[in-house]
């Protein structure tokens, strides 16, 4: 698995090796293709879909597919950001994304990808779902509302603190993430220091009390934004 | 009501027992304790997890994801009125309103009594012969208003869904493990498939021939994969017998669940045993010892028909260690049955649900033929392309080929149902035209045609020359009928509402994108939509076809898109001429105010009394 293959990102060639996702070789050099599920961390998961590129003129998610010789991808062109554009619209309307109170605001990924795309307002109605907020844990705290089903801390809960507490409840548009299988955080034995309590891109899953350490302005992208660092070539956002 | 924890101890304790404790048998444990209990509470989830070490938060997904699990209690009998448009042009909601006066609670509700839970469910496989109803795992078909009420007057008396039956059906409905009162409605049957089949001539015909000759008969024969994607059935067995891997499965796709459908449940009736062998055939070419068949909940009442014919064949040694004297052809057969979700007829997802795990999609790659049931390699194929297969091998490839059209060879099996007098299954060489098949069918008045199903295409009657094949118009088998006096936007309001009830919410367009798109189809319809509505219907209509991880999301755009372009005059007539801004008002200030005006007692100021509201 260890064979060099060249692939074409937006006419720039990339040389990676075998068994490597697109998104993986793009992030080693150095080229930034947006997403949101998708983590070094963590397993491959393909659930936001915001990573889709044209891969040899067919839609594929970059986080999932492998390369392969010769592989011409369009990543950062206006087709697919349109697309990409379209796909964090229907993130934004499907829950309550309030960025102007959120404690996130300036670190959420979610709002810097909406920023870098273009995005100034949503073009579909606005869903205003019901959703409770699980506050009954002594250090963290899930916020529904702010949810992107991107799956991130299942998969942080399990692969990386070995407590497979957390998972998805319901299907379509009424999934949710249920900690204890539902019955709420307070039952698990998540901890406010496992790695789980800081891998949301969102503020849906959150430590209490550390909220505002850094003030707004002084946060991650409030002054470059999202992608600039694997741009210039600090590899993988954090 | 069922009761104290100790029992809930018990019954799982049995029911887990009885499944190996296996976490990959979980849709056999959670239906088995809901058998038992009525519906699994909290208390039966943790049970469940410490018996079968899998995470508590998984068995309350599996839990949560299928739709004909409960958590929550239900009426000790579940009525679920089958909610397709078919059932709907035939009276469905009459029906309906019936059930609701007759029970006194309306859907999704139970009656106080405990007795009754009412419920819709997506289409039962019945659109031959609607409005239809499972009650508990029976089979109730061609409901009228007072069949309802007799039958829940009935049902309060003996409690026994199985006495509703009085007359069974034609064929094998009548057998005394099915004893139900569905027809098969066979209108015409064809030379491969439906023809009569003698139990193990097709392995034997097999076991002449190496397994990498099999798989070149089947690729002479160039079968094509009848769910719909009409994948090259003689590749995909090469493909999973060249993955590496010790042991490998084969699955048998009988989750029938495209709206519409219904060829598979007439397959499984009456040619289970052409199937199996199908399968058998399979696990020779490609070397698997394992073999499933997933056998969609809503079939249920077959399960103990098709578990009798792999009985049979153990017997016969047509299935288990040595089939038919062969050294190292070991191989024998599951039932997995479902529990309500169409997403578990994507190969992926009925794949995980397999595993005893939620339907979501899996990535793709690795693709099952790779890395498919509990990572082994796996070949997923229709109901139906297992007899094909069955077939070729009995009567040779050139036999098969010589039905069809050169690139889709063989025979169909056509479910058609809807606005026509014959509805039923017809099997006809693929190249048949759409307007041959109708006219056999007795479809006199044809305003829209659904061929493939809600994700297949709507088109109309300049469609009726084409040929129903993978080349031309494809279908799995669906085809509906509507005359003209049925809407087709109204189909299409239909059929965007089961696609949102059917995501299994794993992607972000299918998942949300779909709730989007129906909520602008309905918006058409209320009349409250422009020109400018319509094309951003039509550009995420595009996205979600484009960006969504499997067939489900890939496939949901199309009752759109396709309407777009067989009816676009019918679209137009609904949409009113947007102001300059290109916008229109969906929201009338005036009248949400009047309440207010009302209880206030006086106007409001805002819009003085008289004064026509700014548009």
């Amino acid at each position: 698995m260890s064979g060099t293959v060249t692939i074409t990102v937006d006419g720039r060639e990339i040389e990676t090796r075998e068994g490597r996702t697109i998104l993986q070789a793009c992030d080693e050099a150095g080229v930034w293709i947006p997403r949101l599920c998708a983590h070094p961390e963590l397993s491959v998961y393909g659930s936001c879909r915001v990573c889709t590129c044209l891969v040899d003129g067919r839609a594929a998610a970059a986080c999932v597919q492998p390369v392969r010789h010769g592989m011409v991808v369009e990543s950062d062109s206006e087709r697919v950001n349109e697309l990409r554009r379209t796909i964090v619209e229907l993130l934004f309307v499907e829950g309550n994304h309030f960025c102007m109170v959120c404690e996130k605001s300036g670190d959420c990924e979610l709002q810097a990808l909406a920023y870098r795309l273009g995005i100034t307002h949503p073009r579909f109605a606005y869903m205003f779902p019901e959703r409770p907020v699980d506050a009954g844990h002594p250090d963290l705290m899930l916020d529904h509302d702010r949810c992107v089903m991107c799956g991130r801390c299942v998969r942080a809960a399990a692969e990386l603190d070995g407590k497979p507490e957390l998972g998805f409840l319901g299907r379509g548009i009424h999934r949710r993430v249920g900690a204890d299988g539902g019955a709420g955080l307070a039952g698990t034995a998540l901890r406010g220091d496992d790695r789980v309590a800081t891998i949301c891109p969102t503020g849906a899953l959150l430590r209490k009390r550390v909220g505002y350490r850094t003030p707004y302005g002084r946060r991650r992208f409030d002054h470059a934004p999202i992608g600039s660092a694997a741009a210039a070539g600090d590899g993988e956002e954090r | 009501m069922p009761g104290n924890d100790r029992s809930v101890d018990t019954v799982v304790r049995e029911v887990c027992a009885a499944c190996g404790r296996d976490p990959t048998r979980m849709l056999d444990i959670v239906r088995g304790v809901q058998r038992r209990l009525g519906w699994v509470p909290e208390e039966a989830v943790d049970r469940i997890a410490a018996e079968t070490g899998a995470p508590r938060a998984e068995v309350a997904g599996v839990v949560s994801f299928y739709a004909f699990f409960a958590d929550r209690p239900q009426g000790r009998i579940v009525i679920r009125l089958c909610e397709d448009v078919i059932d709907k042009l035939h009276g469905a909601e009459r029906v309906a309103e019936a059930l609701v006066e007759e029970l006194g609670v309306g859907f999704d509700e139970t009656t106080p009594d405990g007795l009754f839970t009412l419920a819709w469910t997506p289409c039962i496989g019945m659109s031959d012969q609607a409005p239809a109803a499972l009650v508990d795992d029976v089979v109730i078909t061609r409901l009228s208003r007072d069949r309802a009420r007799q039958m829940v007057r009935e049902l309060r008396g003996h409690g026994d869904p199985h006495r509703l039956v009085r007359t069974w059906g034609d064929g094998n409905n009548a057998h005394p493990l099915v004893r139900a009162m569905v027809e098969n409605n066979i209108r015409h049957a064809g030379p491969v498939v439906l023809d009569g089949f003698e139990r193990g001539r097709a392995l034997e015909h097999a076991l002449r021939m190496s397994p990498i000759e099999v798989i070149r008969e089947i690729k002479i024969a160039r079968l094509r994969g009848r769910g719909g994607a009409g994948f090259p059935t003689g590749m995909k067995w090469e493909f999973t017998r060249a993955a590496p891997g010790e042991r490998k499965v084969v699955i048998c796709n009988a989750d029938e669940g495209e709206p519409g459908t219904f060829k598979d449940r007439v397959i499984l009736t009456e040619r289970a045993d052409l199937m199996l062998e199908g399968l058998t055939v399979a696990a020779y070419a490609i070397g698997a010892d394992e073999g499933i068949v997933y056998l969609r909940g809503e079939y249920a009442y077959l399960l103990a028909l098709l578990e009798d014919a792999i009985e049979r064949r153990r017997r016969d040694g047509l299935l288990g260690r040595r089939i038919l004297g062969r050294d190292g052809f070991d191989f024998d057969i599951r039932v997995q049955l479902g529990a309500g979700a169409y997403m578990c007829g994507e190969e992926t997802g009925l794949i995980a649900s397999c595993e005893g795990r939620r339907g979501d999609a899996k990535n793709r790659p690795p693709f099952p033929a790779q890395q498919g049931y509990l990572g082994r390699p796996t070949s997923v194929n229709n109901v139906e392309t297992l007899c094909c297969a069955a077939r070729i091998v009995e009567r040779g490839a050139g036999w098969f080929a010589g039905f069809g059209t050169k690139d889709s060879t063989g025979t169909k099996l056509f479910s058609v149902s809807g606005d026509c007098r014959r509805p039923g299954v017809y099997e006809l060489p693929f190249g048949t035209t759409l307007g041959e098949l109708l006219e056999r069918a007795g479809a006199d008045d044809i305003g829209a045609v659904q061929v493939g199903g809600p994700s297949g295409r709507m088109v109309g009657r300049d469609a009726l020359e084409r040929r129903l094949s993978f080349e031309d118009l494809p279908t799995g088998g669906s085809v509906m009928v509507f005359d003209t006096s049925r809407d087709p936007l109204w189909i299409v309001d239909e059929f965007m509402r089961f696609f949102v009830e059917e995501s299994c919410g794993f992607c972000t367009p299918c998942r949300v994108g779909n709730v989007v798109m129906h909520d602008a189809v309905r918006k058409v319809r209320a009349g409250q939509a422009s020109a400018a509505d319509v094309e951003r219907l039509r550009a995420l209509a595009g996205t979600v076809r484009t960006a969504s991880r499997c067939g489900l999301g890939q496939t949901s755009p199309n009752p759109v898109l396709s309407s777009l372009d067989a009816f676009p005059e019918r679209w137009r007539r609904e949409l009113r001429p947007a102001r300059r801004d290109d916008l229109l008002p969906t929201f009338d200030p005036r009248a949400a105010l009047r309440a207010a005006e009302l209880l206030a007692g006086r106007s409001s100021t805002v819009f003085p009394p008289g004064e026509e509201d700014a548009r």
